[in-house]
């Protein structure tokens, strides 16, 4: 029976339609909701107001990451310590009370399993191919990484899904993003997805749900590639979907809330339906080398302002689209930066190794390779490690890398968003510029007046050690 | 939801292009609990500068918003929709939205109006002096001078916007097509279930990185 070749997103999204309306739009379920403390009190707040329940609790996870301080959480004798910004503590406690009163699984701060919400999902097995998966953080496109159809959404959608476990949603367009060949010496996960929004832009993916193909992504870790779905929503695109293949298997298999026996068996058998036909079709495709992919980082206060190490800042009168010319020069005032000059001549301050994009075990590990046996450099006023969850912190410890950080004269954190937002004590000074593996360096997203570098985990450890950006290759060609 | 017809008055004329979620609201106003107050905070970093459009008397307490390409790229933060009703903002004009944006201003009662950036450059020109007029009706948008811009939007939404209804109650009538929904999926997909199969293996602290 020859049936129409689909991709992999129409593929889940067919799974999921609950009801189909006359324009298109369809109400689809969803199997699987992360919920954090910033975006759900207002969302608990209108159930208790209509006095609606919670649907489907056992399909819920909550979290807390963003709003928690990311020094120690007890004091000598165990005891908790107290949160000092009474705003965030009331956040904080109205997400344990609403977790309470509605039956909602969670993970306390002190638990090990605490960490970012966008690490937590796919460590703890929450987060599976073929799923749909919101949160309300727009950097749930992370969780496409494992073929699961994953979207930011806002608090109405929120308790949307709380009250009904679906959203009413229109269809998006597919733009396939293939980057072939493979990757060259020191290039990282979060180069080839730097690159990759420089080269559509930060709104070139609106409208669309990316499919990120490949050999490069195939040969990609799961880490690698929540490294790259991560970033989808910065090149616009609400979703970034990867394949899910042996790799996705292997990572899954075991972990604490993935199935096991024979829904196990079941589940991988469909999981292998899912990739996407031979001769379907995408609605667009952009195709990346990797030759053409070096360590790369930004130099502007969009995502896509992103340049090879090896480059200089550009002159904002080389864009041929005018609004371009004005946005770049008015970036380069608020970095402080003057065209021409090169990457590498720029001085950093601040270095900030964590996020949802780059604080799993192996963004870890690149950057303690390259950190060990140096110092952090005299200029630096702070230099944070910041590990995506609990766990990562105590394999990352069991590992010796929180020893190699704090010898070099790192700070070691406890797990949380940290200086991705500048919503918790962790923040970058006015006028400061920081090396930062987050995801956006939109003006004051640091903190007022921060000047945000986003780079990878070893490009990071590099500036750490030299005190300005540097390709982190001349320090692992001298590690060799 | 109160129902929105038409949205008419002064408008700040911005035209400002990738507004971002984060120059909509600063992170450190989203620690509140309530979807109330946000105005305060709402395009902080702009109005640190001397001459900025929104404390220009000339357009306190504006009903529309004109501005550029992307508006609301960013985070999810429905925080931004909430800030602009707060600031008392019913109608944003602009050539793009960011998609989750636009969403989370429909469901707020804030109607986006996509139109070309020609449109755009000549309602910026016109509202420095006078009103712009939002038509859910006409679909139209409209000036004291003959000009008047059509524009688009989803039925659904429009519908939900003109009798102000509540999503989630128009959802839950449909509780018995998801139920049937969550039967098929429980034989068919089994592992759906979170943990299937692994019941009591949840341990605290256990798993892997
Ligand atoms: S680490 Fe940053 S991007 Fe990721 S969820 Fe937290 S605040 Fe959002």
């Amino acid at each position: 029976m020859a049936s129409k070749p689909r991709t992999l997103y129409e593929k889940i999204w067919a799974d999921h339609v609950v009801e189909r309306r006359a324009d298109g739009t369809c109400l689809i379920y969803i199997d699987r909701h992360l919920v954090h403390e910033v975006t759900s009190p207002q969302a608990f707040a209108g159930l208790r107001a209509a006095g609606r329940p919670v649907r489907r609790p056992d399909l819920t996870l909550a979290v807390p990451d963003h709003n928690l301080p990311t020094t120690a959480r007890v004091d000598a004798a165990g005891h908790a310590l107290p949160i000092a910004d009474p705003a965030s503590a009331g956040q904080l406690a109205a997400l344990r009370a609403n977790v309470a009163e509605f039956g909602v699984p969670y993970i306390d701060a002190l638990d090990a399993r605490q960490g970012i919400v966008h690490v937590v999902g796919p460590e703890q097995g929450f987060t599976l191919p073929g799923t749909t998966l919101v949160c309300g953080d727009s950097h749930t496109s992370a969780h496409g990484a494992l073929g699961a159809l994953a979207f930011g959404i806002g608090t109405s959608e929120v308790e949307h899904v709380l009250a009904t476990q679906t959203l009413l949603l229109a269809p998006s367009k597919t733009l396939e993003i293939r980057v072939d060949g493979s990757l060259g010496f020191g290039v990282s996960p979060k180069d080839v997805v730097l690159a990759i929004i420089g080269r559509i832009g930060a709104a070139g993916g609106t409208g669309y749900v990316i499919e990120f193909t490949g050999e490069v992504i195939r040969a990609m870790s799961i880490e690698g590639r929540l490294t790259v779905s991560n970033m989808s929503i910065e090149g616009g695109a609400r979703s970034g979907l990867i394949a899910p293949d042996e790799t996705t298997f292997d990572y899954i298999k075991g972990r604490p809330l993935a199935p096991a026996g024979e829904a196990w068996d079941r589940a991988v058998a469909y999981w292998r339906t899912l990739p996407t036909d031979a001769g379907a079709v995408y609605d667009k495709s952009v195709v990346l080398h990797a030759t053409d992919i070096a360590p790369s980082l930004t130099w502007g206060t969009s995502p896509e302002d992103v340049v090879a190490i090896t480059g200089a800042i550009p002159d904002p009168e080389s864009f041929a689209d005018a609004s371009k010319r004005v946005a770049a020069q008015k970036s380069l005032d608020y970095m402080g930066l003057a065209a021409g000059t090169a990457m590498q001549d720029i001085a950093i301050e601040h270095v900030f190794i964590g996020s949802c994009t780059n604080s799993r075990i192996e963004d870890l590990r690149a950057a303690a390779a390259v950190v060990k046996g140096r110092h952090v450099a005299d200029r630096i006023r702070q230099a944070l490690v910041v590990p995506g969850s609990g766990l990562v912190k105590l394999q990352a410890e069991k590992e010796g890398l929180d020893r190699i950080f704090t010898e070099a004269g790192f700070e070691w954190r406890e797990p949380g968003c940290s200086m991705c937002l500048a919503m918790n004590p962790d923040k970058v000074p006015a006028g400061e510029r920081c090396a930062s593996t987050s995801n956006r360096n939109f003006v004051g997203r640091q903190g007022p007046g921060a000047r945000t570098h986003l780079l990878s985990p070893a490009m990071a450890a590099a500036a750490a050690v030299t005190g300005r950006l540097t390709d982190v290759r001349e320090l692992m060609s001298a590690d060799a | 939801m109160e129902p929105v017809r038409q949205v008419e008055g002064r408008a700040y004329p911005w035209g400002a292009k990738n507004i971002d979620t984060d120059i909509i609201i600063p992170a450190h106003w989203l620690k509140t609990t309530t979807r109330e107050g946000l105005g305060k905070g709402a395009f902080e970093t702009v109005r640190a500068q001397p001459g900025n459009v929104f404390d220009d008397p000339r357009y306190a307490g504006a009903p529309v918003l004109i501005a550029g390409d992307n508006f609301g790229c960013g985070s999810s933060r429905e925080h931004a929709a909430w800030a602009l009703a707060d600031l008392g903002v019913r109608a944003v004009i602009a050539p793009s939205f960011s998609d989750i944006f636009s969403g989370n201003a429909f469901k707020n009662g804030i109607v986006p109006v996509v139109l070309p950036q020609e449109a755009i450059d000549r309602l910026v020109e016109v509202a420095r002096d006078s009103e712009v007029t939002v038509d859910l009706e006409t679909m139209t948008v409209t000036t004291p001078f003959q000009d008047r811009f059509p524009f688009a939007l989803d039925p659904f939404r429009r519908q939900c916007l003109l009798e102000g209804l509540d999503e989630i109650g128009m959802t839950l009538a449909k509780d018995t097509e998801i139920s049937k929904y969550e039967s098929g999926v429980a034989s068919s997909r089994p592992w759906i279930a979170v943990g299937a199969g692994n019941e009591g293996t949840i341990v605290t602290g256990a798993g892997r990185t």
